[in-house]
């Protein structure tokens, strides 16, 4: 058999349009997300029951061992706002990992793999509207902070760093939660692959000082990236000294973004198997 | 291989799941603007063969054009020459009907008011304009079908790619599927379809190949197939063997069976054939208890073919 020469009419204009695409995704999950908000209102919900239940629970006696001149539960309160914060990053980014899960199990994504469009956009869909979910319940959470008690000293430069640093943050984690949401075999499976990055917080500097672990676990605790992470948001929020925090920070975000990222990708584009 | 005219060729595509053969050595010509017809059983490889010359998976060997483009070098360019409607809905469930079109239009960069315009039509064609507003998740089956269909004709594909559309759908939506798969045919559109219906691949296709266990055992019109097996006959039962040996004496060249008392005499099953047996029954006062008129039907073509009547049978509605 000879090769055929090519045949039909001229081809279509075949260049991608990633951008458009990533919006036009974007759109279909923030439908996905207004239409059904319960997912939302769970992640939203969760870092505020904690923030209430370490200040109001623990926070009397956790706040005296700070050592603080003030101490007792005011001063906890600033001291814990900036572990709520991420964990917050981190809720959203776990429901990242569920909806993608769930999305690979819909028909539609067999029929955009069909389609001539920019493949990455399934996945920057997710990842955009993740970030905006976050943006939302940072708000949120902020907003409760303030009205139990948090103080932040940050004024407006501190406060765009913050936002800043909190949007690179969980464009990083969100990367590797699609990832995660992709390995995952089934939507429960996906809803456990988080629990590690909830537990960080607690495994570092976010709830107690580091000091008052034992020495195995704070060799751990003042290695692993969230440490750095909440005490450069400590920093720009309550004025306490960044030093090099703020650059181990945006490196592991950097790492975890592109690590997800590619990973990610190499996901999505492996050999359709369902 | 007249790949010039062809919407679809294949030559000695092969796909193994570890060691389970999918598809062995599958040679296809489709030419453009004809529906073609896959037939075959549960697990013969329908859906396979639509998920390789689909760009979903990649065959392990053999080559294919799909629109005119290489399947391996040029995927991009045949994602933007087809459509296809699976088996399993491919409908975004959360959205509304109306919000499913527009997010396909949007995927093929169709500009807003053009899209809608699309939209609104599609919905007209397809019936779907009262529940356009509602999310897909509330549809019936035979709506989300007739849905993944609109959603992918937003894109005006050249080829479409029908894995079973009518599985699971009832008499009525069946056949409104067929008649928009009609409307699409007389459009100039190509269409490779799937069924286990013979009835279906007998209404549509101008070919029909039968896929069984990976290979295709024939290929032709529906009618070249029906030739290809023993022709119609006419079965008469009997109340007692005496009749049947009575009948056989008379009839000579039968096929007999003393158990069921039945005997196969070939016929074409006119009425004139039909009255020169009854008559030459009647003569001979032999009592016929049972007469029925067998034609062949892609049933009998296809058991012919595949000869495994129990495994997994085709069925036929």
């Amino acid at each position: 058999m000879s090769t055929p020469a090519p045949a039909g009419p001229a081809p279509a204009d075949l260049r991608f349009h990633p951008l458009r695409d990533s919006a036009t995704m974007l759109r279909r999950n923030l439908k996905h997300m207004l239409r059904y908000p319960s997912l939302t209102v769970m992640l939203v919900g969760m870092p505020i029951v904690f923030l209430l239940l370490f200040v109001y629970v623990f926070g009397g006696t956790l706040g005296a061992g700070l050592g603080g001149a003030s101490g007792g539960r005011d001063a906890y309160v600033d001291y814990v706002t900036p572990a709520i914060i991420l964990m917050t990053v981190t809720a959203v980014v776990q429901g990242t990992a569920i909806s993608v899960a769930m999305d690979l199990t819909e028909g539609i994504i067999a029929r955009f793999r069909t389609m001539h469009i920019a493949r990455v956009s399934v996945l920057t869909g997710h990842v955009l509207g993740s970030v905006i979910q976050a943006a939302f319940a940072l708000a949120v959470v902020i907003g409760v902070a303030l009205l139990v008690g948090f103080r932040p000293a940050a004024g407006v430069g501190g406060w765009l760093a913050t936002a800043g640093f909190l949007v690179a943050l969980t464009f990083a984690l969100v990367w590797l939660s699609v990832a995660l949401g992709q390995v995952s075999k089934s939507v429960e499976a996906a809803s456990n692959v988080g629990m590690p990055l909830l537990l960080l917080p607690f495994l570092g500097s976010g709830f107690v000082p580091t000091d008052s672990m034992p020495a195995g676990l704070r060799w751990f605790a003042e290695y692993q990236p969230f440490t750095p992470i909440i005490e450069t948001l400590r920093g720009l929020l309550m004025g306490t000294p960044v030093g090099h925090n703020a650059a181990v920070a945006l490196g592991w975000c950097a790492l975890i973004a592109l690590g997800g990222h590619l990973w990610s990708k190499r996901l999505f584009n492996r050999e359709y198997a369902r | 291989m007249h790949t010039q005219h062809s919407a679809i060729a294949a030559t000695g595509l092969r796909k193994s799941f570890g060691d389970h053969v999918v598809l062995d050595g599958i040679d296809l010509d489709v030419p453009r603007g004809s529906v073609f017809s896959l037939l075959g059983a549960n697990g013969a490889g329908k859906t396979t063969t639509v998920k390789v010359l689909s760009t979903l998976i990649r065959a392990d060997a053999g080559s294919a054009w799909v629109a005119g483009h290489d399947l391996t070098t040029e995927p991009d360019a045949v994602r933007a020459a087809i459509g296809v409607t699976g088996q399993f809905s491919a409908v975004d469930n959360l959205l509304t009907g109306r919000e499913n079109l527009h997010l396909m239009a949007d995927l093929h960069h169709l500009p807003r008011g053009d899209g809608k315009r699309r939209a609104g039509r599609l919905l007209e064609q397809f019936d779907l304009v009262e529940a356009a507003g509602k999310p897909v998740s509330t549809y019936s089956g035979g709506m989300r079908r007739r849905l993944d269909l609109a959603m992918t004709l937003v894109g005006s594909p050249r080829v479409i790619f029908l894995d079973e559309p009518t599985t699971g759908l009832d008499p009525r939506s069946r056949r409104g599927m067929w008649q928009i798969v009609r409307e699409l045919v007389a459009g100039g559109v190509t269409i490779f379809l799937t069924t286990q219906y013979l009835e279906e691949a007998d209404e549509l296709a101008d070919r029909i190949a039968v896929l069984d266990r990976g290979r295709l055992v024939a290929e032709g019109t529906a009618d070249q197939l029906k030739r290809r097996i023993p022709g119609g006959h006419v079965r008469l039962r009997f109340a007692d063997p005496l009749g049947l040996d009575a009948a056989a004496r008379l009839l000579g060249e039968v096929s007999r069976d003393d158990d069921a008392l039945t005997l196969r005499v070939p016929s074409d099953g006119s009425l004139r054939s039909l009255k020169t047996l009854i008559d030459r029954l009647d003569d001979r006062a032999i009592e016929v208890d049972e007469l029925s008129v067998h034609t062949p039907d892609l049933d009998d073509v296809f058991l012919a073919l595949t000869g495994n009547p129990h495994d997994e049978k085709v069925t036929s509605r």
